[in-house]
């Protein structure tokens, strides 16, 4: 009984620390996309709270909470409420199986650095994303408002586009580890093995839709503001609209993580055996959450730096990308995996499917598209 | 069942998180509504008919497309996670390579069925259409002619 309580303890505080660790960096996230925007542009970013601007997050969080909050009248009340909050929900529930670290003893009871070791890890987190196409769509359709409704429409129909290109890439995924568990998939990666040398083509068809999936740009045609004002979240003030806003960037951070997770070995990190046996597997552990929220951040940073270099799609162009690009793309690799593991040399195969899709691209660009402008 | 018990904790401590967060809202900021607060907003003009308005077809037609594909996605989940796997390689040493066709087939005729979508024409979003000016200009429209063949014949 007593060990069971210490387990609840200690669960709860890794709940907690979850929550923390995740809202802390989406937090940050905003203030750095802000200053990664300034950089980018030569300009210098927020500066006036507090040294360097470092206060900026925590002065949006208080302006949020003193906005004055409209329900607008005509709008349907408590699913004008529960869009945001089901945004929200969805974005905090991926962080619970993101497998943050291996696992540490402490007073003789070992502990995973992880909120939950489902069996089912990485088919959870393809769920609960699936799910945030609800925040938006009932958002939207809540706010009684045309441009909300056009923009939650458009976000639903692109979600569940770039949804089919995501899942054929986990699935190859699962066919390298055999298991759907996001410790295991880590644990296979062990020691350099990462799964972006097998799985490159892969990785490029996970990360474009991880951006849409996330709305971000270039695939921020739900929020476009030339054309459709805010977007889904037009009608929206305040606390809820910090939630849309808020939402966003937890996501961001979970799929670098769960991009980390799948492809760049999680928590791995060159020299995993040495801190170990020089500092005991408690502070290797600890490198390893280091690890693996620095890979997530350098994703976050792609993600910022993405925004400010490609110009936004035209809807046609991303649903074409999506359909007739992606998704053969991603069946295509799902063949040349399978393949390569019964040949039994993965790395040899899904390079020469590569090279081969490059060849065959471009024999295609020669023969057809330059008759098709003739 | 005792990870999902967890994953029941996690549900909870963020609906609790979330009710306390705008409760907490609720409590400080002001509230003073009235009308023009709290009509729709339509850039300012004064709101127009419905705001459930039609909408373009093919997002039901897209709809529709996935819930197809993502069944087929479930079926590769498990098959996924069996295939290649050690006990049944043990147990029979032509599993893989029988999974594997057998997942062949089975791509192809997802394969087949987007291909099918896509000469259909139903994966075409509509393209905008460019206006076709009047040509006011003074110079006649032959002129351009030289250059355009210059261009297109290449």
């Amino acid at each position: 009984m007593e060990l069971i309580t210490t387990v609840f303890i200690a669960k709860a505080i890794i709940v907690g620390v979850v929550f923390a660790i995740t809202l802390g960096v989406a937090a940050y996230s905003t203030y750095f996309e802000r200053k990664i925007a300034a950089f980018m542009q030569d300009r210098i970013g927020p500066d006036r709270a507090g040294p360097f601007g470092i206060l900026q997050p925590l002065a949006d969080a208080v302006k949020m909470f003193m906005k004055e909050d409209f329900i607008p009248a005509n709008s349907n009340k408590w699913l004008f409420i529960a869009g945001p909050c089901l945004s929200m929900l969805t974005a905090l529930m991926t962080s619970a199986v993101v497998p943050f670290g291996d696992s540490v003893t402490i007073g003789g009871a070992t502990f995973d650095l992880q909120g939950i070791d489902v069996n089912i890890g990485i088919l959870w987190v393809f769920g609960i994303v699936s799910l945030g196409v609800y925040g938006i769509m009932i958002g939207g359709w809540a706010s009684n408002n045309k441009f909300a409704l056009l923009g939650a429409i458009r976000a639903a129909s692109q979600n569940i586009s770039y949804e089919l290109a995501m899942g054929m890439a986990i699935i190859t995924i699962l066919m390298i580890t055999g298991s759907l568990s996001t410790k295991e998939i880590v644990e296979v990666q062990q020691n350099g093995h990462w799964n972006i040398f097998y799985q490159p083509l892969g990785f490029i068809i996970f990360i474009i839709c991880a951006f849409a999936e996330c709305n971000r740009t270039p695939f921020d045609l739900p929020e476009c503001e030339t054309e459709l004002i805010g977007g889904y979240h037009t009608e929206y003030s305040s606390m809820k609209l910090g939630f849309y806003l808020f939402a966003e960037y937890i996501n961001m951070f979970i799929s670098g993580a769960v991009m980390a997770t799948l492809y760049f070995g999680g928590y791995d990190y060159p020299g995993v055996d040495f801190v170990t046996q020089q500092f005991g597997s408690n502070v290797a552990s600890f490198v390893g959450v280091g690890a693996l929220i620095g890979k997530s951040l350098g994703f976050v940073f792609v993600f910022m730096w993405v925004r400010w270099t490609i110009p936004r799609f035209r809807y046609d162009q991303l649903m074409n990308l999506g359909w007739t690009g992606l998704i053969p793309l991603a069946m295509y690799n799902v063949v040349v995996t399978g393949f390569g593991i019964l040949v039994g040399k993965p790395f040899m195969v899904s390079i020469a499917g590569l090279v081969l899709l490059i060849a065959a691209l471009f024999v295609y660009d020669q023969l057809l598209v330059k008759k098709k402008i003739a | 069942m005792e990870a999902f018990a967890y994953v029941a904790a996690f549900l909870i401590a963020g609906i609790l998180f979330l009710a306390f967060i705008l409760t907490l809202a609720k409590w400080i900021r002001p509230n003073r509504p009235n009308v023009e607060k709290l009509s729709t907003y339509e850039s300012g003009e004064a709101p127009m008919g419905n705001a459930n308005i039609r909408f373009n077809p093919r997002f039901y037609l897209i709809a529709l497309m996935f819930v197809l594909f993502e069944i087929e996605l479930i079926f590769l989940f498990p098959w996924a996670s069996v295939f290649h796997h050690p006990d049944l390689e043990k147990a029979s040493p032509v599993w893989s390579s029988y999974a594997l066709v057998e997942m062949f087939i089975f791509i192809g005729i997802l394969a087949l069925g987007l291909a099918l979508a896509w000469v259909k024409g139903y994966l075409n979003w509509e393209k905008p259409i460019a206006p076709s000016l009047p040509n006011d200009s003074p110079i006649p429209d032959q002129a351009y002619q030289k250059i355009r063949d210059k261009y297109v014949s290449k």
